[in-house]
């Protein structure tokens, strides 16, 4: 093992978000790589390895998101998702990953309400990769 | 066909039996709220007979008599007066004293009936008040449309103001919390980003005022005759600096002197959303190609404004809604240009204007073409 640093996907339409979390985790001491949307997503999929995976649940399409997790997770299941939402703070509507039942159909480790603060981003970061 | 429900209540059995009668083939015609309305007659032998009816199903006419055995018609009228129930109350008195109308007015009561009646008489107060009930709803369907559009209205900008302040927000919260490091280069693409997205929100906003201006009619139109070409090309102008950034090739192609009577602002908001958007959503080294002339060859037939890009394009689905307030075509070929999404919209209003039309020819990968045209004569 070489002590390489560790990369992690960002996937998100928003590109300030994408810019945003990439100077701070770039800062931090990762490397990044981004896509806009699912179809990006799936060909740094296919083509590039990373160790964690940042998603949007809301892209271009409705719930892109939730799709590309589970395709994260079937081409390999040991790289922690972390599912970014804007939706509980406009719709109300609240999404967790914390029981395994939900977990069971929210392909994500953890999920993040927008805004999301670094401090927390980085924490969630740190106890999904350190397994 | 509508039908709307009657109750009458009245202790006399001939009574009631004959109003059955006279409202069972009768029908109102109502064009104004489209169509006709016929009459299902229940009936009510008391009044605490009529407050159970109404309580279990309130009807749309309530045919009351006011003196009955027990409770007696004020009372019922006072009873379900706290209800606002969406009914009318026609009164049925057989000695019409002053005292009694003005009490029954004050319950609610909508008109009344003095006995003995024929059933001509009787048709023509159920008519009335049906018409008036029928009038009403209409109207009150109306306001609540254009409540619901207005809250439509106002959650799409909330939410779209609400976005680049998210974004500004988040680039403070990095500098403050000193995350992204201390390269001067981050930092100056982090106050650059800022810098575009107030800008954005700011172009929203004047964009909303544009489109609450011409909407209201508030703002005084100047019709002169306006040099068409010679604003296209101070359009196209302003338009050069974003177009060379990104080695766009901007061209005009037009008539030797189309000239029009319009309101000069008007048209210079048409152009610059026009010539923008082919530039906005345009390749890098792309063509915008606009052309300028009269509709048919000859001056009568109105203006023709014609804008050509070799940008993105978009499908037929998307190019039929684009016109339409707020909307935004977004796809992974959009991300990251920014607009408000009233560009169009503003545009299609101002076409309206001048008896014109805006349509938009496509082809995704290929670049779109939009051609406006204005009837000569502004309208006021």
């Amino acid at each position: 093992m070489t002590d390489a640093k560790k990369r992690i996907l960002i996937v998100d339409d928003d590109m300030d978000f994408r810019f945003q979390q990439r100077v701070q985790l770039e800062a931090a001491g990762f490397d990044v790589i981004e896509a806009p949307g699912y179809t990006k997503a799936r060909e740094l999929l296919e083509s590039q390895k990373f160790d964690l995976a940042l998603v949007d649940l809301m892209m271009e399409e409705m719930d892109a998101g939730f799709t590309l997790c589970h395709d994260i997770k079937k081409k390999d299941p040991s790289v922690p998702v972390i599912m970014v939402t804007g939706v509980a703070s406009e719709a109300g509507m609240e999404f967790d990953a914390a029981t395994s039942e939900e977990r069971s159909w929210i392909k994500a480790d953890s999920m993040l309400a927008k805004p999301i603060r670094f401090e927390q981003l980085r924490r969630e970061i740190g106890r999904l990769l350190k397994g | 066909m509508e039908t709307l429900q009657v109750l009458v209540c009245d202790d006399e059995m001939g009574m009631r039996v004959g109003v059955m009668r006279a409202l069972r083939e009768f029908t109102v015609e109502m064009p104004d709220v489209g169509g006709e309305v016929a009459f299902e007659v229940s009936e009510a032998e008391s009044g605490e007979q009529a407050l159970e009816r109404i309580q279990a199903t309130p009807p749309h006419i309530l045919l009351l008599d006011h003196k009955l055995p027990g409770v007696s018609g004020i009372d019922v009228l006072e009873q379900i007066a706290p209800k606002k129930l969406d009914m009318h109350t026609i009164m049925i008195t057989a000695y019409a004293s002053i005292e009694t109308a003005v009490r029954a007015t004050k319950q609610g009561a909508y008109d009344f009936l003095p006995k003995p009646f024929t059933p001509g008489e009787l048709r023509a107060t159920v008519r009335k008040a049906a018409n008036h009930l029928m009038v009403a709803r209409q109207a009150r369907k109306l306001a609540e449309e254009k409540r619901r559009v207005r809250f439509e209205f106002i959650r799409v900008v909330a939410h779209e103001l609400k976005s680049p302040i998210n974004a500004v927000e988040g680039y403070l919260n990095i500098l403050k919390d000193g995350t992204a490091g201390d390269d001067p280069k981050v930092q100056q693409q982090i106050i650059e980003r800022c810098t575009t997205r107030i800008g954005g929100m700011r172009k929203m906003i004047t964009d909303l005022l544009d489109l609450t201006r011409i909407e209201s009619g508030q703002k005084p139109r100047e019709i002169e005759q306006v040099d068409i070409g010679a604003v296209a090309r101070i359009a196209l102008e302003t338009a050069t600096p974003d177009a060379q950034a990104r080695d766009i090739t901007l061209s005009l192609t037009c008539e030797p002197a189309v000239t029009m009577p319009a309101d000069r602002s008007e048209i210079e908001i048409i152009l610059n959303n026009l010539i923008s958007n082919a530039v906005k959503y345009n390749h890098d080294g792309g063509r915008v190609d606009v052309s300028v002339g009269y509709a048919g060859g000859g001056a009568d037939g109105g203006v023709v404004i014609a804008v050509a890009d070799t940008g993105i394009g978009m499908s037929k689905e998307d190019s039929a809604r684009l016109f339409n307030d707020f909307v935004r075509i977004k796809n992974e070929k959009t991300q990251g240009i920014l607009g408000s999404g009233l560009g169009l919209s503003i545009l299609k209003k101002l076409a309206d204007l001048y008896e014109g039309a805006v349509t938009v020819q496509s082809e995704p990968g290929a670049g779109s073409t939009f051609t406006v045209t204005l009837r000569k004569t502004a309208t006021e």
